[in-house]
Parts: structure tokens; C-alpha cells; sequence
């Protein structure tokens, strides 16, 4: 009586699980940034990072993201911003290695688009985030793609001399690209 | 037969001329500087005169190319006349070399160079930090041969000046003229 009573909702956890994309593919996945230094673009990317999301793509708004991004894995293209942007006036990567947003909610923008809200943490400040990307599915793997405008100063990314946004400005665009699949 | 060159020649040798005294100091301060806003700004600056000597080298060689620069005077020995043909060639190989390169490497290096930031001048390579790193050099070499050619073009047309008393500078430098 009483396993007869708890297959049926043994199984539909089972279902709900094989819906939820949660297992990261990190060869395939991306976190980049363009920043403009006297007005021309300049491509960077980190290449350490982990991203705990949760996905059921038939309900994205049920979506749960933890991103860590490890800052001393920064790549500007240039050794010398490499060096630059781990220290105090940038990142202080010795006081906080890491930046870390946290989800809160996931809404639904129209058109394949959709919108995660919330918290990133850099530097020991935590200021509310929206992240617009989209989500595609090809059978067994997930891509949620998508950017936001981060404003370095707001953070105190790159104090002092460098709070000079005529030569780096303020915006800067971060792009993420994460393939999650089931398991 | 004209003893000078015309005065876009004139003009455009001399706007060159300023343009390299200013970045080719330029270039070797900038480089060794601790990176900051000043650096970043200098780098630009730089790569901006580069570009003009690029775009005023074209406009250069093309007049060049459809207007005839006065003959050597007869008096000249042939290997006076090799000599300063030979020079004269590889700066306008450099002028032209030399900006380029330093376009080249800036796209290698994943800086893209924008004309007073405000023009984007194509990437024609993509990233590659070896290939940047090689630009580098080249960039480099070109410059210290412009430097050696340089010091052998002006110290040629200082002795013709001061030595041997003929008109040759003064074929650049009109108001120098000594024969009527």
C-alpha cells in the first residue's frame, strides 16, 4: 500500500530530474569581456571558472544559477594588464580571489529571451545584477548565452589613476556563454 | 628643367619628417613605461602619427610616382648618385613599412587601432601573440634602420650644404637657394 503510494512520486522525480540541465561543460563554456580603452574595444576573458546552474528549459523561470569566476585566471591579451588587474587598484585578487553571482530570479523577456536577476559580489561588494541571455537546446546539452553592462567604477575596479574613463571606461561589457547538460 | 621639387613634394617631405621626430622618441618612451592611463594614452597618440605618416607616405609616393623629382647636379659622381637613389628608396620603403607594422602588430596583440579614435582601421590579422611578438621586433628593426638611413640622408644633404656649397638641400629647402 504504502509503495504503491510512493512510485508514482518516486517517478515523477525522476522525470523532473531528467528535464533539469545542471552539469557543467567547462571546455564549452565562456565568461569574456570587451572593455574600451580610448574608445577601442579590447577582448579579455577568465579562464577559470564554475557555474552551478539548474535548468529545466520548459521551465526557465524555476532557473538557478551560482557563478565563481576565479579573478587570477584574468587573460587581457597583454601580460603586463594580466599583472596590473590582479592588484590592489583593480581586482586586489589577494584580498578576494574570487566574484560570484547569485540568482534570485529568472524572468521571462518574450521572444527566447530572458532575464536572470541577481547578486554580484566583487571586490566585497554585492550590487543587484541583471543578465539578459538566451536559452537553446540541442537534445542532451543547454546554452544560456548572454551579457550585461558591468560599471567597473561602481565596484572600485581599477581606482586612483585609473578612474580615468577617458582612457578606461566605466562600462564593461561581460559576456557568458555556459553549455549545461543533464548529468 | 626644375632645380627643386614642387611644393607638395616640399610640403609633404617636411610634414613627414615632423611626424617621425615625434613618434619615433615617442615609441621608445612609451615603451618601457610602467602601464597606466599615461601609457595608454601615449600608445594611442603614437599609433595615431603612425597612421598619418602612413595615409600623407601614400599621398608621398603617389606624387612621386607622377612628377618628377629635379635632376643631380652633373658634377655628382656616380656612386653619389647610387647612393642617395639607394637611400632615398628605402625610406620610402620604411615610411611606408614602419606604420604598417605597427597596424599589423596592433591587431596582433588584440589592439585595434582607431585613427584619433574615431576611424577603426580594419584588423587584417587576428590575434596571435607570437605573430604580435614578431611585428614587434620587425617594427623595431625597421626603426632603427630608419634611424641609421636617416642620420646618412641628413648628414648627405648637410654636406652638400656646408662642404660643397651646391643647391641640392636647397631643392627641399627653397629659401636656401644660393644661384639665382
Amino acid at each position: 500500500m504504502r509503495t504503491l503510494f510512493i512510485l508514482p512520486l518516486l517517478l515523477l522525480t525522476t522525470l523532473a530530474d531528467a528535464a533539469e540541465f545542471k552539469v557543467l561543460r567547462p571546455q564549452q563554456s565562456s565568461v569574456s569581456f570587451i572593455s574600451r580603452q580610448m574608445g577601442v574595444p579590447v577582448d579579455g576573458e577568465f579562464r577559470k571558472f564554475t557555474a552551478d546552474i539548474v535548468l529545466d528549459p520548459a521551465k526557465p523561470e524555476k532557473g538557478k544559477a551560482r557563478i565563481n569566476i576565479d579573478l587570477g585566471s584574468i587573460d587581457t591579451g597583454n601580460q603586463e594588464a594580466n599583472e596590473e588587474v590582479v592588484g590592489k587598484t583593480w581586482f586586489d585578487a589577494k584580498t578576494y580571489p574570487t566574484a560570484s553571482f547569485v540568482s534570485t530570479a529568472v524572468k521571462a523577456l518574450g521572444q527566447g529571451h530572458y532575464a536572470a536577476q541577481g547578486k554580484l559580489t566583487i571586490k566585497g561588494k554585492t550590487l543587484d545584477t541583471q543578465a539578459d541571455f538566451t536559452i537553446e537546446q540541442k537534445t542532451d546539452l543547454v546554452t544560456l548565452a548572454g551579457s550585461f553592462t558591468l560599471k567597473r567604477l561602481a565596484y572600485d575596479i581599477g581606482s586612483g589613476i585609473w578612474s580615468d574613463t577617458d582612457t578606461v571606461a566605466d562600462e564593461v561589457l561581460v559576456r557568458f556563454h555556459f553549455v549545461v547538460a543533464r548529468q | 628643367m626644375d632645380t627643386r621639387y614642387t611644393h607638395t613634394a616640399v610640403t609633404l617631405h617636411w610634414l613627414i619628417a615632423l611626424l617621425i621626430f615625434a613618434a619615433f622618441p615617442l615609441g621608445l618612451y612609451m615603451h618601457d613605461l610602467p602601464l597606466s592611463p599615461h601609457k595608454l594614452r601615449l600608445y594611442s597618440y603614437h599609433k595615431w602619427i603612425g597612421i598619418t605618416v602612413f595615409v600623407l607616405a601614400v599621398m608621398r609616393l603617389s606624387w612621386r610616382a607622377t612628377h618628377r623629382p629635379p635632376p643631380l647636379p652633373a658634377s655628382m659622381p656616380a656612386w653619389e648618385r647610387f647612393a642617395a637613389e639607394s637611400v632615398h628608396y628605402l625610406l620610402y620603403a620604411l615610411i611606408f613599412a614602419i606604420p604598417v607594422s605597427g597596424w599589423l602588430m596592433s591587431s596582433a596583440k588584440g589592439m585595434q587601432t582607431v585613427w584619433f579614435g574615431v576611424l577603426p582601421l580594419p584588423d587584417l590579422i587576428g590575434k596571435d601573440k607570437e605573430l604580435g611578438d614578431l611585428l614587434h621586433e620587425a617594427h623595431e628593426a625597421f626603426n632603427f634602420a630608419l634611424l641609421g638611413l636617416l642620420l646618412a640622408h641628413v648628414g648627405a644633404a648637410l654636406k652638400h650644404h656646408i662642404i660643397q656649397h651646391d643647391d641640392i638641400l636647397a631643392r627641399m629647402i627653397p629659401f636656401l637657394r644660393r644661384k639665382p
